[in-house]
């Protein structure tokens, strides 16, 4: 393992700590108002150790919103990715095993998903809609579908013309004990490579969108949200908006690098 | 070929149809438009006049054609906010979008694709890892992050240049650099693994076997077979010039078409925010269909009803 690699997964490692532990780390509650101790600056910015990363401009503790944060960020990319691979790999598996017409309607769904901008079917569906959590999150859920439906297409249909599924048809066993028992478990490195370089582009999406405060809700918060509300204080205290940008970048690029070096590893002929 | 590109026609229509009739579907499963297009307080006879006017006392299948029709005969609704024609405010806001997009476009395949074929060239060497390394880092540093860095070090830190709005060129200047440097980072990628894919190739080894110069082997034996995948890629960034600039636009307070899709997103102003997924799924559409002609016209194996190599990634 590379070292850039190593760095990465150690810093995955940390995030992942931080989403787990945001209760017990945080210094403050991430909502607790101190309108006397506004847009402090951090401890090394000439600011006291009473609040690390500063204050942002209701007097709430950057560090303990920055650890929040990354918990509502990684917990709606986590979902969202989750759903998206379930969704792609059983419309991936209803095309390779039923081919025909459904296979044909998959296929152009697959192709529609891929020619719009998710963000811009994203905005669309806000806008009609409005904007919840859970609706958000389902939503999020779509991005990326089409790469998994894809990728367990093409796969299950190599895999039925091998022997192993066909072998365990004519034992007796149903279609779904074929699917998740038998092949799923064969083609899952390579739909985890194309989950590991989905994640992060969740990630950004969700911060795109919340950044534009169309996304993750106040007094909720995310990177994006906390990256989009610092923004009118850039000039003035440019702490609330660089420590959440940061761990959005060192995230992502984190993931990517670990998805990239997975590729290389699992899936040769991924592109 | 013929075929081929009625095929991908058909399928283009297709895709347009399903964006209008998605975009349909949720506008009236939303609630009654007379009454989110005019104010809920609205008189009665005039709320009447309004569904008559758009039909919507038929029947939903009536609508649904008349819908179309509608479409067809340029009507594509009001806004809600200023009452004037949906289209009108979205191709009004379309110049200032295509004064970022079109030069940062240009950027794109410049750095993008000279970087790409430059790391490919130089396979494993510190420069190539650095070049890989440096295009994940453009392509997972979300725009508005690098916007926002670059107001911090140029206006806000040094005072060189304007952080936002479009009084003069130079307020072009940070937004266009933005918005070029992720999709060159996109572009670099797929271009150096398109590049190494060819090289591999026998027919290079024989160009270079028979003498031929580096440069013309890699110029006009490899750069053009390698074009064959990466045309896919520019073919979506043509196809988001509208669109790819939401984010970039709300950063530096551009008055673009992205710009416009946020505010009436908010707004919720459904009649502008159908009007530019309209616009925005047209042009995709057509850039598709385009790269598809070009695919035809570049590779022969497509005229012949062969699928392209390129068109699975």
């Amino acid at each position: 393992m590379p070292l850039l690699v190593r760095l990465c997964s150690l810093w995955i490692v940390v995030v992942l700590g931080i989403a787990l532990f945001a209760d017990f780390i945080s210094p403050y509650s991430y909502s607790q108002l101190d309108l006397l101790a506004r847009l402090r600056p951090p401890a090394f910015w000439g600011g006291s150790s009473d609040h690390w990363l500063g204050t942002d401009e209701l007097g709430r503790d950057v560090l303990s919103r920055l650890f929040h944060s990354v918990r509502i960020s990684l917990l709606v990319a986590f979902i969202s990715t989750l759903l998206s691979a379930t969704v792609g790999v059983l419309m991936g598996f209803a095309a390779a095993h039923f081919r025909g017409w459904v296979e044909q309607l998959v296929l152009t769904l697959v192709d529609f998903q891929a020619s719009m901008p998710f963000m811009i079917i994203a905005l669309a569906v806000l806008a009609f809609f409005g904007n919840t959590l859970v609706l958000f999150i389902a939503l999020m859920g779509f991005y990326g579908w089409e790469r998994s439906a894809r990728i367990a297409r093409g796969l299950t249909i190599a895999a039925n013309e091998q022997g192993y599924a066909s072998a365990v048809y004519d034992l007796g066993a149903s279609p779904w004990r074929v699917y998740l028992r038998h092949i799923l478990p064969n083609i899952a490195s390579t739909l985890i490579v194309s989950v590991t370089l989905t994640f992060p582009e969740v990630i950004l999406l969700e911060s795109g969108l919340s950044f534009l405060g169309l996304g993750v809700q106040p007094p909720m918060t995310s990177l994006g949200n906390m990256v989009g509300y610092g923004r009118e204080y850039l000039q003035s205290a440019p702490w609330i908006l660089l420590a959440p940008s940061l761990f959005i970048v060192v995230t992502t690029f984190s993931v990517s690098m670990l998805g990239d070096w997975l590729r290389d590893l699992l899936d040769p002929t991924l592109n | 070929m013929m075929r081929f590109l009625v095929i991908r026609f058909l399928r283009g229509l297709l895709t347009l149809f399903l964006v209008l009739s998605f975009a349909f579907l949720i506008l009236r499963s939303t609630g009654d438009p007379a009454m989110l297009i005019m104010s809920a307080d609205a008189p009665p006879e005039a709320l009447e006049a309004f569904r008559k006017g758009w039909g919507l006392d038929a029947p939903l299948w009536q609508q649904y054609l008349g819908y179309f029709k509608n479409l067809a005969q340029g009507n594509f609704g009001y806004s809600m906010r200023d009452k004037s024609p949906a289209m009108d405010l979205v191709l009004a806001r379309i110049p200032a979008t295509l004064s970022l997009a079109l030069p940062a476009f240009v950027l794109k395949l410049l750095i993008g694709i000279s970087a790409g074929v430059y790391a490919a060239l130089h396979r494993n060497t510190w420069i190539d890892r650095f070049l890989i390394s440096l295009s994940i880092a453009g392509y997972t540093m979300p725009s508005f992050v690098l916007g926002l860095v670059l107001v911090l070090v140029f206006a806000v830190g040094l005072g060189w240049l304007p952080s936002g709005g479009d009084a003069t060129w130079q307020h072009a200047i940070l937004p266009v650099i933005t918005l070029s440097l992720g999709g060159a980072a996109v572009l670099a990628r797929f271009t150096r693994s398109a590049m190494l894919e060819v090289m591999g190739q026998s027919y290079i080894r024989t160009a270079s076997a028979k003498g031929l110069v580096w440069r013309r082997v890699v110029l006009h034996h490899a750069m053009p077979n390698a074009a064959i995948p990466t045309l896919t890629v520019i073919g979506f960034m043509v196809g988001s010039l509208i669109a790819g600039a939401v984010v970039v636009e709300s950063v530096f307070s551009w008055p673009g078409v992205g710009r416009l899709l946020v505010t009436s997103v908010a707004n919720r102003d459904l009649a502008v925010v159908q009007s530019l997924l309209l616009l925005v799924a047209t042009t995709m559409v057509s850039a598709n269909l385009m790269v598809d002609i070009l695919y035809g016209w570049i590779d022969p194996r497509v005229r012949s009803g062969q699928a392209a190599q390129g068109k699975k990634a």
